[in-house]
């Protein structure tokens, strides 16, 4: 079998996983869950990709950089969704529902 | 090849569970046993800086950032728990099904020989770390950048207002 | 020399956190030096010649940057339009912390900019993206109000779905091109064996530029986050940052880098015809004065993509021209937005019914750039937007010319119902609200200065079209292949 057939089902299975948690979840802090699974799924894409064509070493470079990008972005939606709890008492998404138009 | 494929469907049950779970803290360390899996894969592909940067700051220091943003905030009541229980199950029994169907199809269509890719010739030679410190500069630099607009952000969005 | 563009900022923020005390009070006056040289230098490159300087910043770091003459409009605009949202702060924020983290918010939002549009290479672009996105994200939430943070987290999630769809297309460009920079992907391109994986590819990659720059039918973001942040974050939004992360983005990559095929063409016109029309008719419903703007800015975003799928290297030019005047008009308008706000305290246009009798200056440079806006003579809107409809006409995609001229007619409408409830009808509110209105916030020089400078800005650049013509917008042609 085919290896990297083999894993782009795997990362296409991720990838789903990530976004049916980001759409339907009852929890703020779940939707930066779901975010964290969809951006692994990104990272082991761009890994895959390095070791078939033999660019190992820029992918690993590429997946180095955007490691420390994701955790900066993760803590800004933390601090948004702390936010959201201090307002709204309760973090569900369903209650960001208020600009309408 | 035997073992990518243990340790492929041990990430998708990871995943699995990580959304599936209903308490929150199960779910943080699901995440962070998705990314220990996740790195070992990496280490199979001849990857292992990368494997050993997402293992300490995905598996370590981002639980530790969603445990300490998730202590700001209270529990759930218990009527709220039974209701959102109930709620929860009905709409993630779909997932794993989902799930299942999808790998079915795509594993007819993915795995057959026709499915060919481009063949370039491999880099000899070229280290990770003198690629990343001597060529890609303006990456380190973004890396910097991001983490002061990170500390900002903290200081900004983090305090309590006086009220 | 060019890396100083990215360094100065830089250094300035480290200067403005030292623990000194007198430095923090002189924060704004440093930014506003850094951003107007930033506007002399590109207006004086002919004389300065400064691109000629040997850099000896190279022997530290090899920053692979490249200037040309679409660099140097970009830069243009980032400077002006940043100096606008420093200015409009000054006059509108009210805490004195808050001002100090707006400076250097915008600091790191310039040197993600600037960034973007020098360097050379897909994954430096990505990086440069997320750290202006990030930036924007703490501006937009910056006052911690509850509808800050709704548009701020709504941003958030179509922002990091934006950002998969961009990794997934490098991943595909590392396996057919080997290398992530333009020259090597652009090569590739020619390569037979490797056609199909690219264009997968490029057009993830436009799936997620389009969610970047608010093109329907992924603006949903747009009109919350601009009309719920701050009066000076809207200016820095809706003038510079989404076109820059967003549009600017596409005009490199599918001007230089990607073929334009027939399949990619359709989608850019199609998706910039959507846009045109779906935010024009939004527009004529909105009741808030900053949700209006929002949608007016998909639309006239929406002229800039239906540009850029017209293939022509005029239409190419005529993209860059509108970017330019939409950045200054809108900036302008946003300008207007603020003083009405600080002036009554809302931005909803029946409680506004009126006020402008008592803001003069604010009503003739909002007339001014609702004017330039839908596209009137001799205003810059009008050139610009000539220019694109020339080149959709003389490519032969006549119903997309007509669609892009009947949408004027539409801007047109919901500028001019703007116009009539708050500026010239008669006022709705009690005669003593209206003077306790007036003594209570005079709107301040520093944002008249705005309002009146760029309003200078587009009548002379609609007034001295023929010099713009040959100096500006024809060395743009070279750049499209």
């Amino acid at each position: 079998m085919h290896l990297f057939g083999v894993f782009s089902i795997f990362i296409i299975l991720l990838l789903i996983t990530g976004i049916y948690c980001m759409l339907v979840s009852f929890n703020l802090i779940r939707v930066i869950i779901g975010f964290e699974i969809l951006v692994k799924a990104a990272t082991l894409l761009i890994i895959l990709a390095g070791y078939v064509c033999g660019r190992t070493a820029l992918a690993q470079a590429i997946v180095i950089t955007l490691i420390v990008i994701e955790i900066v972005v993760m803590v800004v939606a933390g601090g948004v969704a702390l936010w959201a709890f201090r307002h709204n008492k309760n973090i569900d998404p369903r209650s960001l529902g208020n600009l309408k138009g | 090849m035997i073992i990518n494929l243990i340790l492929l469907f041990g990430l998708i049950l990871a995943a699995l569970w990580t959304v599936m779970t209903v308490r929150l803290i199960r779910s943080i360390v699901g995440l962070a046993l998705t990314s220990a899996i996740l790195s070992v894969v990496m280490y199979r592909l001849h990857s292992p800086l990368a494997a050993v940067f997402e293992l300490s700051v995905c598996s370590g220091l981002i639980s530790v950032i969603f445990v300490t943003t998730v202590s700001f905030t209270q529990r759930m009541s218990k009527e709220d728990l039974l209701i959102r229980r109930k709620e929860r199950f009905l709409k993630y029994w779909y997932l794993p099904i989902i799930l299942i169907v999808t790998g079915l199809l795509l594993s007819r269509y993915l795995l057959t020989p026709q499915f060919t890719l481009i063949a370039l010739e491999p880099v000899k030679g070229v280290d990770v770390r003198n690629l990343l410190w001597n060529t890609r500069h303006l990456d380190l630099f973004g890396q910097v950048v991001m983490l002061l607009a990170g500390a900002l952000g903290v200081v900004v969005l983090f305090k309590e207002s006086k009220k | 020399m060019l890396s100083l563009f990215i360094l100065a900022p830089l250094v300035l923020l480290f200067v403005l956190n030292l623990p000194i005390n007198f430095i923090g009070k002189l924060a704004f006056w440093l930014a506003g030096v850094l951003f107007f040289s930033q506007v002399l230098l590109v207006l004086l490159h002919s004389v300065f010649a400064w691109s000629a300087y040997p850099d000896f910043l190279n022997s530290f770091f090899i920053f692979n940057l490249y200037i040309d003459n679409l660099t140097r409009v970009m830069f243009l605009t980032i400077g002006i339009v940043a100096l606008v949202s420093l200015i409009v702060a000054q006059g509108t924020i009210v805490q004195e912390r808050q001002k100090f983290n707006f400076v250097n918010l915008l600091l790191i939002c310039v040197i993600g900019m600037n960034a973007i549009v020098l360097v050379r290479d897909v994954f430096s672009l990505y990086v440069f993206i997320e750290i202006t996105s990030v930036a924007s994200f703490i501006l937009i939430a910056l006052e911690r109000n509850k509808s800050a943070i709704e548009g701020t987290f709504k941003y958030l999630i179509l922002s990091a779905i934006a950002t998969v769809f961009m990794l997934t297309a490098m991943a595909f460009f590392l396996l057919a091109a080997g290398d992530l920079s333009f020259a090597a992907i652009h090569s590739a391109f020619y390569n037979p064996g490797a056609s199909s994986i690219l264009k997968l590819a490029a057009g993830l990659f436009l799936c997620g530029l389009f969610i970047k720059s608010g093109v329907a039918p992924f603006h949903g973001w747009v009109p919350d986050a601009y009309s719920a942040a701050p009066a000076c974050v809207s200016v820095l939004l809706a003038g510079i940052t989404t076109k820059v992360a967003g549009v600017y983005v596409l005009l490199r990559l599918f001007g230089s880098v990607f073929i334009l095929s027939p399949a990619f063409a359709n989608i850019l016109l199609f998706a910039g015809a959507f846009s045109i029309v779906l935010a024009a008719l939004a527009a004529l419903t909105q009741d808030d004065f900053k949700r209006m703007l929002a949608y007016s800015s998909i639309s006239q975003i929406g002229y800039i993509i239906l540009a850029l799928g017209c293939g022509t290297p005029l239409a190419f030019a005529g993209a860059v021209f509108h970017f330019f005047n939409h950045a200054i008009f809108k900036s302008l308008l946003f300008v207007n937005a603020a003083a009405l706000e600080k002036q009554s305290g809302t931005t909803d246009m029946n409680k506004l019914a009126g006020v402008g009798s008592k803001l003069p200056v604010t009503g003739f440079t909002s007339l001014i750039g609702m004017l330039s806006t839908a596209g009137i003579p001799p205003l810059s809107g009008f050139w610009s937007k000539l220019i694109i409809i020339i080149a959709l006409f003389s490519a032969g995609k006549f119903v997309y010319a007509g669609i892009a001229l009947l949408a004027s007619v539409l801007t047109l409408a919901y500028f001019l119902s703007f116009q009539r409830r708050v500026f010239f009808c008669k006022p709705v509110l009690a005669e003593s609200t209206l003077s306790t209105l007036g003594n209570a916030g005079r709107t301040t020089f520093g944002l008249r200065f705005c309002e009146v400078s760029l309003c200078i800005i587009t009548v002379v650049a609609g007034i001295l079209i023929v010099f713009i013509h040959n100096n500006g917008i024809l060395p743009l042609r070279g750049i499209f292949w």
